[in-house]
């Protein structure tokens, strides 16, 4: 029994090996006074990153990165808000069917999606390829996430507290500005979050939809060609992993806090 | 609160004359004419109708699924009626929104605001008042000792306990003076120490508040306890509505009989019907002489029985002397509960025995299974259902 403990031990141990090991190598290289990706490390140095912030067009690509993930952000999470709070609050003809097919592209492979779309943008409106198509793909893949966050926060709703308000004069507006709006909004806030984080990283549909503005991704990987180019990147990925665990913790912050609020149970949720 | 009953009792006398019923002191704060419902194909109210009395303690009883709810929804706003007309105080609510309502609601799960503060839910209705905030400060203090919780203002809503919780839906239902309070199953998350104190607290509250209250509940105990009258549902229809006393001395069917507290039946034929004298033959009690009276639900049709409540039965002990109405039979159980005792008593010629009760006094010692016993009763013990 011990002995079979312990392997299962190793087995955990070797796999978040695995998993982080790679992540916790960019900032050696990174911070490692070399253009080779090698050990031994030859001294600590933070050249990369001053490289780094006086490149103009690695600055573009950040910029189009948060353009894109800010818009998508807001565009996905008030659709799901709709979609969510449809789901949760009404019965509606095929309404299985119709959720469902939303939350599709959590499945769809993205390269499947990526040539559908670009095929179809051409053909309708030729040659338009540039951030607002990267929005739209972005907005395709990041709403089912934030469908998945907000009908949890909707479906921990008490009805009877839309009701009550209804009940003490408010009109349908007022009630879902003054009860429904402040209960939801720490999901709001998480899905917000997620959606940014999921199309700040994304590559295949911004490399087909994008045109000639890359976003963070696209950029990195074009520079991948170049090996006195990547310690830069690895300087640029270090960041970047900082940035996504922040808002990672920042998302779950505001999920526990709403649970809290409501006088719920914590059932789930990503960390 | 005297006064107001006394008023809606003289309603209700003066509704019996038509001359009388055009006067405006006559209307009932709620009339429910013919209310049907339908969810699809669903029939939930079957043809209510009622007229429910201002100042009036009423409660809505039946079993889950019998419609109560449905109908508390109905004069609430929140469900829209198939057909029939929902008047409140003397207006048509059709196309009326539970805001526009004089109603206010106290819900099962009492759907306190948990992002705000004890006050701030009481004052909720408060919004669209025009007075000044000292003063909606001051109703709101008002409110919340009303209901014995001074000084939780400043407390989150979501940290209260069961109890407490309710008092905050209470208080923020009653700010808004609404000339009727619905309450859906109020006390049913409350353990069964907290329901009997809030029941006595809550029709304290009632006659001092004035106001009409209607209950949903499907404790017929809470009901019996609480209601000035009830009206119990079966599958959306209401089978009888009347006050306590009468619902549970002269219930018009078994049905309602046998939800409300415990009856036992016995088997009947009607032998005469004579000009409200009704000579029934009981089995294992023999020949009967059952008043018109007895008999509220009239004669339907149905095989003939006779019921009666188990406190309505005395067993005879020995030395007590006879009387033209007793019946022989041994004793099959015994229960003892402290203050009383249940008998289960096989009465000479009857299958099931039947369920009596008598309280322990001193000098009337507990009888012991499988005696041999005789039973008396008075002549307005049997109720007669046919």
């Amino acid at each position: 029994m011990k002995s079979n403990g312990n392997g299962l031990r190793l087995y955990a141990i070797l796999y978040l090996a695995f998993l982080y090991a790679p992540i916790i190598l960019l900032p050696l290289f990174a911070f490692n006074d070399g253009t080779i990706i090698a050990f031994p490390l030859k001294g600590f140095s933070t050249k990369w990153f001053e490289a780094m912030a006086e490149d103009g067009v690695l600055k573009g690509a950040v910029i189009n990165s948060l353009i894109v993930g800010s818009c998508t952000a807001i565009l996905s999470t008030t659709l799901a808000l709709l979609a969510a709070r449809a789901s949760t609050r009404f019965e509606f003809k095929g309404k299985g069917g119709i959720m469902g097919l939303i939350m599709m592209p959590l499945i769809l492979p993205e390269i499947v999606m990526a040539m559908a779309i670009l095929v179809v943008i051409l053909q309708v409106f030729g040659d338009v390829l540039g951030l607002p198509t990267i929005i739209l793909g972005h907005t395709l893949i990041c709403t089912p996430f934030a469908i998945a966050i907000l009908s949890a926060a909707f479906q921990s709703l008490d009805k009877s507290l839309e009701e009550a308000a209804y009940d003490l004069g408010e009109n349908k507006w007022s009630t879902f500005r003054l009860i429904i709006l402040p209960l939801v909004l720490p999901g709001i806030i998480s899905a917000l979050l997620i959606s940014f984080t999921i199309s700040m990283d994304e590559f295949i549909l911004a490399n087909f939809l994008g045109g000639t503005e890359p976003t963070l991704p696209v950029y990195i990987y074009s520079q991948l060609r170049f090996p006195k180019a990547i310690p830069v990147i690895m300087a640029v990925a270090t960041c970047l992993v900082a940035v996504s665990i922040s808002l990672l913790i920042i998302a779950e912050y505001f999920r526990r806090r709403g649970v809290a609020k409501t006088g719920g149970k914590d059932s789930g949720g990503f960390l | 609160m005297t006064t107001a009953k006394s008023t809606a009792a003289q309603n209700t006398a003066a509704q019996s004359t038509p001359a009388e019923s055009q006067t405006a002191a006559a209307k009932p704060m709620i009339e429910l004419k013919d209310v049907h419902k339908y969810y699809g194909d669903y029939h939930a109210l079957r043809g209510i109708s009622a007229d429910i009395r201002p100042g009036e303690f009423f409660s809505l009883l039946g079993p889950s699924g019998c419609g109560k709810t449905t109908l508390l929804r109905t004069i609430a706003g929140f469900e829209d009626i198939t057909s029939g007309v929902v008047m409140i105080d003397d207006k048509h609510m059709e196309d009326v929104p539970p805001n526009l309502r004089p109603t206010n609601m106290v819900f099962q799960s009492y759907a306190i605001f948990p992002h705000l503060t004890v006050e701030q839910n009481v004052a909720f209705g408060l919004r669209r008042d025009p007075r000044s905030s000292q003063d909606k400060q001051k109703a709101v203090e008002e409110a919340l000792s009303m209901v014995g919780l001074k000084g939780y203002g400043k407390r989150a809503a979501h940290a209260l306990s069961g109890g407490q919780r309710q008092r905050v839906a209470l208080a923020r239902a009653l700010i808004l003076k609404p000339k009727v309070l619905l309450l859906d199953e109020p006390l049913s998350a409350l353990d069964k120490k907290m329901r009997e104190n809030m029941q006595v607290e809550l029709i304290k509250l009632q006659r001092q508040v004035g106001i009409t209250f209607i209950l949903v509940t499907h404790d017929q105990e809470e009901a019996l306890v609480m209601s000035d009258r009830i009206a119990v549902m079966f599958e959306g229809e209401i089978a009888q509505l009347d006050d306590p006393e009468t619902l549970y001395r002269l219930p018009k069917s078994r049905r309602v009989a046998d939800f409300i507290g415990h009856m036992n039946f016995l088997p009947a034929k009607v032998v005469s019907d004579v000009k409200g004298q009704i000579d029934v033959e009981v089995q294992g009690l023999g020949r009967c002489h059952i008043d018109a009276r007895q008999a509220p639900g009239g004669d339907t049709g149905a095989e003939a029985s006779v019921g009666f409540r188990p406190e309505t039965l005395t067993i005879l002990y020995d030395g007590q002397s006879a009387t033209d109405r007793e019946a022989a039979g041994s004793i099959e159980e015994v229960v003892y509960y402290g203050d009383m005792t249940y008998y289960d008593v096989k009465l000479d010629g009857v299958d099931e025995p039947v369920r009596i009760s008598m309280r322990n006094v001193p000098g009337r010692p507990v009888l012991d299974r499988g005696a041999r016993t005789r039973v008396a009763w008075s002549p307005t013990a049997l109720v007669l259902f046919r």
